[in-house]
């Protein structure tokens, strides 16, 4: 007999670290124990400074992880990692490399890391990415990183879905700052060029304060008129450890602007809102399918002849939905 | 709609070769699991950590050194020790034939040599995820 996840939920809150990682895997499913589980995890969450991070594939990314989280541990802060690779478009498969990036960090007990692939369906990915933050919240971490590839709508928006987004880019990937070209400008907190070893990221970072200069942020102002924040733009090196430090700092000083102003009420709410519609996306669908496989296959051919439309028969197919 | 099955793949020990390990991931990525593979020259409690957080429904060793039965006894305490002993241990490399009762006692689940064909290796590893059942 498989252990029942509101005993898992009780040794979470213990700060059992083998119940996050299988309550983790729990988490897809949409059995009702699981769900009023997941639940009880969310209410109970809500302390850690959550990080989303996001970039072109190969900006460097996980390698900034690394380096950040191998950093903040000096400080004694517990750091969660969620890392997110795309998975195959035919098999559904996926080759999660981003934790080969961080095996300096597996044999530290304050460090936790857990991979996942981009599944089919939208509101899955939030779903299942989003719990597992709550989940390492809840179990203990002061800091979760949530790494994405900053293409595709779903990723970009889970890296949206945290207290404080880094955009990462990099020099020699192309002529253009590739976070104008994916669109993923607008939503940064932190700016980071990565690479600032290589001699070509001074103008990386240059065309990128010249974009923040022409006004891409909206900065969000305090009722005085001032910016609550402005985007800065910090060069990091993964190999000889520069700006690293400063980016931590940067890191924490969003954090503080985030919790005591109303820059960080607004995003809770948003974030709540995002939550929420993505869930219930996620429920909608998989109740769409499981009670609609087979009413499906009975009209399927009419279809075909073109004698029923498909208008016609997923209204009646969704009104049939049964809960 | 299950979920995909789980795997990490490790490569333990000194030896240099990954290609055969990648052949497998993309293999088993092929057939919709999700792969994670940590890299060269890791050690047992640095593979058992991974799977444990990962929560793998099978942990793969590759093993071409013939340290087997140093390093497999060891992966399978560190794995009891971390509460996680439902974790489907499966070996890949070169076994001589008399390791091989030795290894299935101590728990090794299936040992895929490397005459075993891709589609063998994915049917196997689907048949012992079933047989284990839902956790
Ligand atoms: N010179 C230099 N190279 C770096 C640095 N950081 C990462 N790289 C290299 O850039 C490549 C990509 O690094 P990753 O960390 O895997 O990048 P990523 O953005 O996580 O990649 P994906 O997850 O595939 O999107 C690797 O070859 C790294 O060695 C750095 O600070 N300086
Ligand atoms: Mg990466």
């Amino acid at each position: 007999m498989p252990i029942s996840s509101a005993d898992l939920v009780a040794r979470l809150k213990k700060g059992d670290l083998r119940a996050a990682s299988r309550l983790m895997s729990r988490a897809e499913s949409n059995d009702d124990e699981t769900l009023s589980s997941l639940g009880a995890i969310y209410r109970a969450a809500g302390r850690a400074h959550i990080v989303g991070l996001t970039g072109v594939p190969g900006s460097g990314k996980s390698t900034l992880v690394s380096k950040l989280v191998e950093t903040i541990r000096k400080d004694g802060r517990r750091v969660g990692v969620i890392a997110i690779d795309p998975s195959s478009p035919f098999s559904g498969g996926a080759i999660l490399g981003d934790r080969i990036r961080m095996t300096n960090l597996v044999m530290d007990e304050g460090v936790f890391i857990r991979s996942m692939a981009t599944r089919g369906s939208t509101g899955g990915l939030a779903r299942s990415a989003l719990t597992a933050v709550d989940i390492l919240d809840t179990v203990g971490f002061d800091v979760i990183i949530i790494e994405t590839v900053g293409v595709g709508q779903d990723e970009v928006e889970i890296a949206k879905a945290s207290h404080s987004t880094l955009v990462v880019s990099a020099p020699g990937l192309g002529d253009d700052v590739q976070a104008i070209k994916a669109g993923i400008l607008e939503i940064a907190d932190i700016h980071v060029v990565s690479k600032c070893d290589r001699s070509d990221s001074n103008r990386t970072i240059t065309d990128l304060k010249i974009m923040l200069a022409m006004g891409v942020n909206i900065a969000i102002k305090d009722r005085g008129g001032k910016p609550l924040w402005q985007v800065p733009v910090v060069g990091t090196s993964s190999e000889t450890g520069e700006g690293i430090d400063t980016l931590i700092a940067t890191l924490d000083r969003h954090r503080d602007v985030h919790r005591t102003t109303e820059l960080g009420e607004e995003r809770l709410r948003n974030i709540a809102e995002y939550r929420t519609f993505k869930t219930a996306e996620d429920l909608l669908r998989s109740q769409f399918y499981k009670s609609t496989n087979k009413r499906i296959q009975d009209v399927v051919e009419q279809i075909a002849r073109r004698e029923l439309d498909p208008f016609t028969a997923s209204n009646d197919l969704l009104k049939k939905i049964a809960f | 709609m299950s979920l995909p099955i789980r795997v990490l793949l490790a490569k333990v020990g000194l030896d240099g070769h990954d290609r055969g390990v990648k052949v497998v991931a993309r293999t088993l990525r092929d057939a919709g699991m999700d792969v994670i593979y940590t890299g060269l020259h890791r050690t047992p409690e640095e593979v058992v950590n991974a799977a444990v957080q990962e929560d793998v429904d099978i942990l793969g060793v590759s093993l071409l050194s013939g340290a087997h039965m140093t390093i497999c006894p060891k992966i399978m305490r560190l794995l009891k020790d971390k509460d996680a002993e439902d974790t489907i241990v499966v070996v890949g490399g070169v076994v001589p034939d008399e390791d091989v009762i030795p290894l299935r006692d101590m728990g090794v689940k299936e040992l895929l040599l490397q005459d075993t064909t891709p589609k063998e290796i994915v049917a196997r590893l689907e048949k012992l995820v079933q047989e284990r059942g839902p956790r």
